[in-house]
C-alpha cells in the first residue's frame, strides 16, 4: 500500500513570531524553520505503518519554495522513501495546496494520504478536508488512533465531546491530532542515507493547477499586549465587573 | 530555569567563514559533508541536546550516580536517554565507516560535541571515553579483538573507560604499578586504578575497559607500560556477555560537579587481559590519543562557557533590580547596568573566541589526517600540535572564569542551587584539571612545542596573524576594526617577545621559562582567540557592505570582536611583563619561608 504525507516548511514552533513593521504578514526572513509538528505526526504514522509492513512505500510531498526541500530530506531521514516538492513562489493557501496534491494522487495514486490536521503558521484546518472533497475520497480528521485493515481503515477521531470511532473505506484522507503518536528522533545514518534517496521537483503549471490566491491578506496584527490587572475590593465587585465590564457571565 | 539552546547561528558562521567546512568537504573521504547534510546533522544533534539531554542535566546534578555494593546506579533518565543516543547513531559521528562509523570530519563532529556537553556535560562524558577506548584499539588492537569488541562499542551497546590514574601515578603515569602476568594467551591484571569515569553504571550490558599495566619484567618509568583489554564480562564465542571479570568497581569518588559521571575506584584482582598492540608501548599509544582527549576537553571549556553564559543572559534579562543610570525612575532589568554588560559581554565574547578557535583547530585536524598534499599536511600537523594544549589548557580554564561570571550575573541567586548557575561552575571547574591540568599544558607548550623545536612553529604562526593584520585588517573602514587591527599587532608583539624570552631561558634556566608557563599559555590564548575573532569581525564587515541577511548578527560580531580587543587583547603586553619579569620573583622564597608564621 502506498502512503503519501505531505508536509509545509513554516516557523519553527520554538520562534517568538513578529509581525512585519508594514502589517503585510509575519516576519520570516532569518527566522528558524522546520517542518509543521502535525505534519511530522502523520509522517511518523506513515512510517510506523510501513515497520508493521501495512505501508510498502510513502511518498512525502511538500509544496512551496526551493527550501522545502530541507524540509523534505527531513521528511526522508525520518523514513519516506522519496519526495516530491512542488515548487512554487506564489503565496499558497489551502485550497491550491489541495488542488495540487489531488493532482498528485491522481498520478502516484496512494491508498492512504495522511496530512496534519493544521498548519501552525495559518492555523487554517482545511487542507485536508478540500482534498478529500475534490478526489470525492473519504476522510478522518483530528485522528488520534489509527488502524488498518483491507480496504478500510478504523480511525478514532477526537472530538469536542470526546472520541468518535468511524470506519473509512480507501482511499481515504486522514488528518493528524496530537495525540497520534511521538514522532521519533532522526538518526544520524538516516540523515546521510537521504541525501542518496530521490526528491523530485514539479511545477504546478505542469500539474495544470492554477494557484492563484483567492484570499487577500488585508491586514495583520499583533495580539493586543496584556494590560495591567486592578484589585477588586471585593466578591460584590468582581461579579460587577465580569458582568458588565468583562460581559462574561 | 531556563533551558539551552544551541547556538546554531554562531556554529554555522565560525563552521562556514572561518574554519572552512567547504574545503574541508573537498577532502577525500568528506565528499558527504554537504552544507545540507552538515545543517541537517546540526539541526537534529541541537534536537536531541535540548530535548532530551538538557533536562537531565539539573536532575543528574542533584541525584548523582549512586554505588552500592559494586554496582552503579545512573541518575534517572540517563539509561533511557543513552539508548536513544545509541539508537540516534551519535555514538560514531565521525568514526571509522568500516566498523560502522559515520566517517564525518572531525570539523563536524566538534559543533555536535559541543552541544551535547553544554546540554549535559556528565552525560558526553561516557560516549568521549568510549570514543578514546574506540581509537586505542583502531590503533593498535589484533584483528580478533578488533571483531569482538569493536562493532559493539561503535553503537554503543558496550561503553568504554580509560584506566590510566592510580593513587601514586597522577600526572606522572612513569610511576604506574599496576601489575600484567602474562598467561597462555592472555595477561592477568592485578592493581588498582583510580578516576576511572564511567568505571562502573547501569546503561549497557558489558564495559570495555582499557588498563595501563606492567608485565613483570618489563623497565621502569614509562618505556615499562603496557595497554590492556579487561572486560567486565567475558566474551562469548557468540559476541555475548558471559562470566563476570574480575575488574570490580570498589567505590565512587564524591566530587565537586560532574555528580551524574560516576568516577570510579576500580579493583583489578587477576582479571583477564589482552594485550593491545606490543608489551611496553602503552604509553606511545596513550600519546597517539592524547591530542583527540585534550582537544576533546578543551571543547568542554567552550560548552560549559556557552550554558553558563545562556543561563546568566535569561536572569539578566528577567531580573529587574536598580534603576537604569541614564534615564531610569523604577527599576529594570539587570542587563542594563554597565557592570553586568560587562560581564555578559566577556562571557560572550570569550565563549566565541574560545569557539572559533576550536573549531579552526578541528579542521586542521581533518586536513592533518586527510589531505594528499605532503607539504600542507605538514603544516597542518604542526599547527595542531602547537595549538592543542592552548585550547586544552585555555579554553577550560576561560570557561571556568565564564562559569564564574555566570554565577556573579545571578548576584547572591548564583550561590543557591536552585538556579543551575552553580552547578555550571562545579561542572567547569574539573576541565582544567584532568586530561592534564593547565600547568602541564602550559608546559607542554613552552617545553616540547616551543624549546624543542626553537619556535619555528609558533613564529610561522605569529608571521601568519601579522600578515593577516597588516594586509587585511588594515584595508577595513571600520574604526572598530582599526582598533582590533592595533590590539592584535600588539598581541602578536607580546607573544614574540615572550617567545624570544623562552627560547633564550628553556635552556640554562629553565625555572624562569616555566614559571611564567601558565601566564604564557594565557596570553597565547587570548591572542589565538583574538586573531579569530578580528577575522570573524572583517567578515561581518564585508557581510554588511554585501547587504547579506542578518545584519543584526553581523554587527554585533564586529562590536563583540572590538570588547574582546579591548578588554582581552590589551591584556597581552600585561602578561608578556610577566612572562619575561616575572620568574625571578616566582621562585624566590626558600621552602622554609612559606612557613614563617
Amino acid at each position: 500500500m502506498k502512503v503519501l504525507v505531505s508536509v509545509k516548511r513554516v516557523v519553527d514552533f520554538n520562534v517568538k513570531v513578529r509581525v512585519k513593521a508594514d502589517g503585510s504578514g509575519v516576519e520570516t526572513a532569518n527566522v528558524k524553520m522546520s517542518m509543521n509538528p502535525f505534519d511530522e505526526i502523520a509522517l511518523e504514522e506513515a512510517v510506523r505503518l510501513k515497520e508493521a509492513g501495512v505501508a510498502t512505500e510513502i511518498v512525502a510531498v511538500s509544496c512551496g519554495v526551493q527550501a522545502c526541500q530541507e524540509t523534505l530530506r527531513t521528511a526522508l531521514a525520518i523514513g519516506a522513501d522519496r519526495a516530491i516538492l512542488v515548487e512554487s513562489g506564489e503565496e499558497l493557501q489551502p485550497l491550491a495546496v489541495a488542488k495540487l496534491l489531488k493532482a498528485i494522487c491522481q498520478k502516484e495514486a496512494p491508498q492512504l494520504v495522511i496530512l496534519g490536521k493544521q498548519a501552525i503558521d495559518d492555523d487554517s484546518n482545511q487542507t485536508g478536508q478540500m482534498l478529500a472533497a475534490l478526489l470525492g475520497w473519504s476522510q478522518a480528521t483530528f485522528a488520534s488512533k489509527v488502524a488498518m485493515e483491507k480496504e478500510k481503515a478504523t480511525v478514532t477521531r477526537e472530538v469536542d465531546g470526546g472520541l468518535e470511532t468511524i470506519s473509512i473505506k480507501l482511499p481515504a484522507i486522514v488528518t493528524t491530532d496530537l495525540r497520534l503518536n511521538e514522532p521519533r528522533y532522526v538518526t544520524l545514518p538516516n540523515i546521510m542515507k537521504a541525501k542518496k534517496k530521490p526528491l523530485e521537483t514539479l511545477k504546478p503549471e505542469t500539474l495544470g493547477v492554477d494557484v492563484c490566491p483567492r484570499l487577500i491578506t488585508l491586514k495583520v496584527v499583533e495580539p493586543p499586549k496584556r494590560k495591567a490587572g486592578v484589585k477588586v475590593a471585593d466578591a460584590r465587585a468582581l461579579v460587577e465587573k465580569l458582568r458588565n465590564e468583562a460581559k462574561v457571565i | 530555569m531556563s533551558a539551552y539552546t544551541a547556538p546554531l547561528k554562531d556554529m554555522r558562521f565560525v563552521l562556514n567563514e572561518l574554519a572552512g567546512l567547504a574545503a574541508v568537504a573537498r577532502l577525500p573521504g568528506y565528499q558527504d559533508t554537504t552544507p545540507d547534510t552538515a545543517d541537517a546533522i546540526l539541526e537534529e544533534a541541537a534536537k536531541f541536546a535540548t530535548e532530551v539531554l538538557d533536562p537531565l542535566n539539573y536532575s543528574g546534578d542533584q541525584e548523582g550516580s549512586n554505588w552500592n555494593d559494586g554496582s552503579v546506579t545512573t541518575p534517572r533518565g540517563f539509561k533511557e536517554a543513552y539508548k536513544l543516543f545509541c539508537e540516534g547513531g551519535w555514538s560514531a559521528l565521525s568514526l571509522d565507516p568500516e566498523w560502522g562509523g559515520q566517517g564525518l570530519p572531525k570539523l563536524l563532529s566538534t559543533p555536535v560535541t559541543e552541544m551535547i556537553t553544554s546540554a549535559n556535560m556528565s552525560f558526553s562524558l561516557c560516549p568521549m571515553l568510549t570514543q578514546g577506548a574506540i581509537e586505542a584499539m583502531l590503533l593498535s588492537g589484533t584483528a580478533q579483538l578488533k571483531k569482538t569488541f569493536l562493532p559493539k562499542m561503535f553503537d554503543g551497546t558496550w561503553t568504554g573507560t580509560m584506566n590510566l590514574t592510580e593513587p601514586q601515578a597522577g600526572s606522572d603515569l612513569a610511576l604506574v604499578r599496576t601489575k600484567a602476568v602474562r598467561t597462555g594467551e592472555h595477561y592477568l591484571i592485578s592493581g588498582q586504578k583510580i578516576f576511572i569515569t564511567f568505571g562502573e553504571h547501569d546503561m549497557t550490558s558489558n564495559i570495555v575497559h582499557l588498563v595501563l599495566a606492567r608485565t613483570p619484567d618489563a623497565p621502569e618509568g614509562v618505556r615499562g607500560i603496557s595497554l590492556f583489554i579487561v572486560p567486565k564480562f567475558m566474551v562469548k564465542p557468540d559476541g555475548s556477555p558471559g562470566a563476570r571479570n574480575a575488574a570490580n568497581c570498589a567505590s565512587i569518588e564524591h566530587k565537586l560537579g560532574i555528580h551524574a559521571s560516576p568516577t570510579a575506584v576500580m579493583v583489578f584482582e587477576n582479571a583477564v587481559g589482552y594485550l593491545v598492540g606490543e608489551e611496553n608501548k602503552g604509553l606511545a599509544y596513550m600519546f597517539i590519543m592524547m591530542n583527540a582527549a585534550r582537544f576533546g576537553v578543551g571543547l568542554q571549556g567552550v560548552s560549559i562557557a556557552e550554558r553558563a553564559f545562556q543561563r546568566a543572559l535569561a536572569y539578566a534579562r528577567e531580573r529587574v533590580q536598580g534603576r537604569d543610570l541614564v534615564e531610569g525612575t523604577k527599576a529594570v532589568p539587570i542587563i542594563r547596568h554597565p557592570d553586568v554588560r560587562r560581564m555578559l559581554m566577556l562571557m560572550k565574547s570569550q565563549t566565541e573566541a574560545a569557539r572559533a578557535l576550536a573549531y579552526v583547530v578541528a579542521a586542521s585536524m581533518d586536513f592533518s589526517l586527510k589531505t594528499t598534499n605532503k607539504e600542507e599536511q605538514k603544516q597542518h600537523q604542526a599547527f595542531v600540535e602547537l595549538m592543542i594544549p592552548v585550547v586544552k589548557g585555555w579554553s577550560t580554564e576561560t570557561g571556568t572564569e565564564v562559569a564564574s561570571l555566570g554565577v556573579q550575573v545571578h548576584g547572591g541567586m548564583g550561590f543557591i542551587e536552585e538556579t543551575g548557575a552553580a552547578q555550571h561552575l562545579r561542572d567547569a571547574r574539573i576541565t582544567t584539571i584532568y586530561e592534564g591540568t593547565t600547568g602541564i599544558q602550559a608546559n607542554d607548550l613552552v617545553g616540547r612545542k616551543i624549546a624543542r623545536e626553537g619556535g619555528v612553529t609558533i613564529k610561522a604562526w605569529l608571521a601568519v596573524v601579522s600578515a593577516f593584520e597588516k594586509k587585511e585588517l588594515a584595508k577595513s573602514q571600520s574604526a572598530d576594526i582599526k582598533v582590533i587591527g592595533q590590539r592584535l599587532a600588539a598581541g602578536v608583539q607580546a607573544v614574540s617577545e615572550s617567545v624570544d624570552f623562552i627560547l633564550a631561558t628553556a635552556g640554562k634556566d629553565p625555572n624562569a621559562a616555566f614559571a611564567g608557563a601558565v601566564p604564557f599559555l594565557r596570553l597565547v590564548g587570548i591572542v589565538a582567540g583574538g586573531w579569530q575573532m578580528a577575522r570573524a569581525a572583517l567578515v561581518s564587515e564585508q557581510k554588511l557592505l554585501d547587504k547579506a541577511s542578518d545584519p543584526g548578527f553581523y554587527s554585533a560580531k564586529i562590536s563583540t570582536a572590538r570588547f574582546y580587543a579591548d578588554q582581552l587583547l590589551s591584556q597581552a603586553p600585561g602578561l608578556a611583563a610577566t612572562v619575561t619579569s616575572g620568574a625571578a620573583s616566582v621562585m624566590a622564597l626558600a621552602e622554609d619561608q612559606f612557613l614563617a608564621a
